[in-house]
């Protein structure tokens, strides 16, 4: 810790002009150069001068601060050149601020630099190695503290010791059991089931098939969903029940994930990407794709929601359904399998 | 601190002058402060301006200290459903949690508050931002080597917990962005075997997105991953102050000194002053450009996502991982294995930090360097290790840029499945190039210093002789740049062990000395040795006598 235990101040020594530990020729420390306001008092003064002047403006500029702060409503716009409308109340104490406290790190360094001494000073360093006998002496605190303690020897102390100490953190990983529920079948399930209406994503709105124009795409909920009062479970089930459903010509379709699934060319798919989970939104209505914002995960709505490119590794899982009496859409089931993402008990 | 002759009663010590010295008696009078407190003030750093980027990367985390706790005053992370009703008039009447309703507040009801909110995020990006690049200093100058290895350990503890703080910060307000951030996230964890699902549901409460977990956020964000990094930084600085800086080569400089100014008062008035140039330039651009508007992006719903949806730039290199691996997955005994999200969030990021931890021991057991170093290197004298490093960077970058492709598919009108395959081309093709290339501009950077060495340096002055001959007149260079360019340690590559021990007998160790040996020729192969002192000495006198003789053409030239 103290340099001055080595009064040579070279623990490690230069010898020949060399550096003894990396061999490297050693240089003497160039000649000090004055700076023009070490030798000239008008630069001096003038430096002083500047100095000055920057802790003063920093000064007046809290002023304008708290000014600013009281006087302009933060509800007031102001327009400026490039930056566009904004905030008046936001940028005049924002300017004043940062300028304030600019103005007193740029004089600090202005001093530094101008005025105080620029001559470097050279310091030895210490050696990061204790000496010998001194590791010798603590090897032999440790062994007569050891030895006293009979850590070594007590057998029976030691090992009931360490048990206990192994066993010790088990509470602390059990007290954090209450964080959640189990997983049990929740990532497996959703509300949809048998002659669930779907209705409109925003509004609840029972959907007809002629309500989706061809090569339409509508958000949709189940109707249940208003059921779940609860809002926290309401907005899981959302992050997982949501669908997308769109209407194509019957005659594009190339496969569907189970036979007449669809109704007249309107077909209805997990909105929730099966990688990690965004809601796909990009359909491109001539070739039936679905691509996830966050991934790029593209899946063919036309031919069963099969991946086409992108990290995910499986299609999207699709919803069956058919009309009720009254021509509403309808799922004939739930899904027949997890959507979302995968996870390891899935399968 | 032998107490033998101390009287028990008070010290007989002269009486100080001065108030400051009465101040400074009263603690000393009780810590015996003075000794720790005079080293401190006479102090010497090296001046160097890349130096300066670890202390904006402190000064930032002091920044993000005060503005974050400024932010605590109004933020209020709860999930519960409120009817937004403050005065930004397009959210009006929308529903929302109170984490985002109260992030709107503090952006457009209270005073400053999205200054401060503003300052919070920009001195984030900052700060990662001034990590890394402290980071490549240290490396690509050789910092990291003994006796600094712990710290270097501890930094890239700090790179990894600065990442996580930043995310958790992201991910607070409950807007549509973060909300989508947090869902990858979650689908991340569930991705995990054997425990993943399990852990997803704890964090979570329940399923994602659930009510809970916010709150969880802000503790880890506010307290758990603040308080451990305010530790380590703290560690981090009593290390560097303890085993006293790194300095470059000069003159002067030796591996036993540090040449450089005292504590007090330069240090003091640069590096505090520095401070407040880091905060102020901070507050200025968070007044002037806007970043993170949520009010722009309204609120979290699990059913919404906006397009180009992009993360902070420093989680960046995860997404375009994660967008790069193609879609393996493979089921085992009925168990999912999802390769396209371990590979890329967990498997590489996880080789990636240990590689970096552990570089120090690595570089070090392959070149068997068990010296200590504080005379840093020049780059370009340590070609293999920049070559590595540049690579490492280039692999890095090509994951940044792929976070984008969807970005880049738009702007430059370009198919987003090329884009990818490109991407992923490139991201085996391009690191390595990248190494073979840095390795020969270091290699050719050597060989033009020792022709400075040698020859001097180019005047550009260019002489036609008498004779129709043309010279290009050399100068030497000055004794700082000697000295700058001479200090290069020669190395000495471990040699082959053989097989065989001297008896015949085949040495059960030898294949592991072999294979060190081999990495370490690997590591130190193409050395380019500086010359030796007889050179210098003959070159010195070829060019005096060159300039004699250009002089005389000179003459000669003038009298006619």
């Amino acid at each position: 810790m103290n340099e001055l235990e080595h009064p040579t101040g070279d623990p490690y020594g230069a010898k020949d002009g060399k550096d003894l530990v990396s061999g490297i020729t050693v240089f003497p420390m160039e000649p000090h150069v004055p700076r023009k306001a070490d030798i000239d008092p008008k630069a001096a003064r003038r430096a002083e001068r500047q100095v000055a002047t920057m802790f003063g403006l920093s000064s007046l500029m809290i002023i304008a601060f708290v000014v600013a702060f009281v006087k302009i409503p933060n509800t007031s716009l102001i327009s400026i050149p490039i930056i566009g409308v904004v905030n008046a109340n936001h940028i005049a104490i924002g300017f004043t601020f940062g300028l304030a406290i600019l103005l007193i790190g740029i004089g600090a360094i202005h001093w530094a630099k101008k005025l105080m001494p620029d001559e470097e000073v050279v310091q030895a360093r210490h050696a990061l190695t204790s000496p010998d006998e001194e590791r010798k002496e603590v090897e032999s605190s440790f062994k007569r503290g050891a030895a006293e303690s009979g850590f070594k020897e007590r057998k029976i102390i030691r090992r009931s010791l360490l048990g206990a100490l192994a066993l010790f953190p088990v509470p602390l990983v059990v007290l954090l059991r209450d964080l959640g529920p189990m997983p049990g079948t929740r990532l497996r399930e959703t509300i949809w089931d048998k002659g669930i209406h779907l209705v409109t994503d925003a509004t609840y709105k029972k959907i007809k098939a002629s309500d989706i124009p061809l090569g339409g795409l509508i958000n949709a909920v189940p109707e249940n969903l208003l059921e779940v009062e609860h809002e926290e479970e309401n907005l899981n089930q959302r992050g997982k029940a949501s669908i997308i459903v769109v209407r194509m010509d019957p005659a594009d379709i190339v496969s569907q994930q189970g036979q007449d699934w669809d109704y007249q060319g309107v077909l209805a798919f997990s909105k929730i990407c099966t990688h990690l989970g965004c809601p796909t939104s990009l359909y491109q209505q001539r070739t039936h794709h679905l691509l996830c914002p966050c991934h790029q995960s593209t899946f063919d709505l036309s031919d069963s929601g099969n991946v086409v490119f992108g990290p995910a590794a499986r299609r999207m899982p699709q919803l069956a359904i058919t009309v009720d009496a009254e021509g509403y859409l309808v799922a004939q089931s739930g899904f027949n399998q997890p959507v979302g993402p995968s996870f390891w008990e899935r399968g | 601190m032998s107490t033998t002759e101390e009287s028990i009663l008070a010290p007989a010590q002269t009486a100080p002058a001065t108030k400051g010295g009465a101040v400074a008696a009263y603690i000393d009078d009780r810590l015996a402060s003075a000794s720790f407190t005079k080293r401190l003030l006479d102090k010497v750093f090296p001046d160097h301006w890349s130096f300066m980027l670890g202390e904006i990367a402190l000064y930032s985390f002091i920044i993000l200290l005060l503005s974050g706790t400024y932010l605590t005053l109004w933020f209020n992370p709860s999930m519960t459903e409120v009817i937004y009703n403050g005065s930004y008039v397009p959210l009006k009447g929308v529903k929302m949690s109170e984490a985002y309703s109260s992030t709107l507040a503090i952006s457009f009801d209270v005073r400053g508050g999205l200054l401060m909110r503003q300052i919070h995020h920009w001195a984030a990006l900052f700060f990662v931002a001034a990590v890394s690049v402290h980071l490549l200093r240290v490396f690509f100058t050789g910092a990291f080597r003994k006796p600094r290895e712990i710290n270097w350990v501890i930094g890239t503890l700090l790179l990894v917990l600065a990442l996580l703080e930043g995310f958790a910060g992201y991910s607070l307000p409950d807007d549509l962005l973060s909300g989508t951030g947090l869902r990858i996230a979650e689908g991340i964890i569930q991705a995990i075997p054997l425990v993943g699902t399990y852990v997803a549901m704890f964090l979570f409460g329940g399923e994602f997105p659930g009510t809970d977990f916010m709150p969880r956020l802000y503790s880890i964000h506010i307290l758990l991953i603040p308080g451990i990094l305010l530790g380590l930084i703290t560690v981090h600085l009593i290390m560097v102050f303890y085993q006293k800086h790194t300095q470059f080569p000069g003159p002067g400089r030796t591996e036993s000194n540090v040449v450089g100014f005292r504590l007090f008062p330069i240090y003091m008035a640069k590096a505090g002053g520095f401070f407040f140039v880091v905060f102020g330039i901070t507050v200025l651009i968070a007044a002037l450009v806007t970043i993170n508007p949520v009010w722009m992006y309204g609120p979290y719903t699990p059913s919404q996502v906006t397009a180009g949806s992009q993360p902070d730039w420093y989680i960046g290199w995860l997404d375009g991982a994660v967008r790069l691996t193609p879609n393996w997955e493979t089921s085992i005994l009925g168990h999912t294995l999802s390769w396209n999200i371990l590979i890329p969030a967990l498997i590489v990021p996880g080789i990636m930090f240990t590689a970096l931890g552990l570089y120090p021991w690595i570089e070090a057991w392959a070149t068997g360097d068990k010296r200590e170093h504080h005379l840093l290197d020049r780059p370009r004298n340590a070609p293999t290790r920049t070559a590595l490093g540049v690579m490492s960077l280039v692999f890095y970058m090509i994951l940044v840029i792929s976070g984008g492709n969807d970005v880049i598919a738009v702007a430059f009108n370009l198919s987003i499945n090329q884009i990818t395959w490109g991407f992923r081309v490139l991201l085996f093709v391009a690191p390595p190039l990248a190494f073979v290339i840095t390795k020969r501009i270091c290699l050719g950077l050597q060989r033009s210093d020792n022709n400075k060495l040698l020859h001097g340096y180019e005047t550009g002055r260019i002489l036609r002789l008498p004779s129709g001959e043309f010279l290009e007149i050399h100068e030497p260079i000055g004794e700082a740049e000697r000295a700058k360019l001479l200090a290069k340690a020669d190395v000495i590559p471990l040699e082959l062990p053989s097989a065989v021990d001297e008896n015949g007998v085949r040495n059960p160790k030898a294949a592991k000395s072999i294979a060190r040996a081999k990495l370490s020729q690997w590591f130190y192969s193409d050395v380019i040795p500086t010359p030796t002192d007889a050179e210098l000495r003959e070159a010195a006198h070829h060019a005096e006598h060159e300039l004699h003789q250009a002089q005389s053409h000179l003459k000669e030239i003038e009298s006619h």
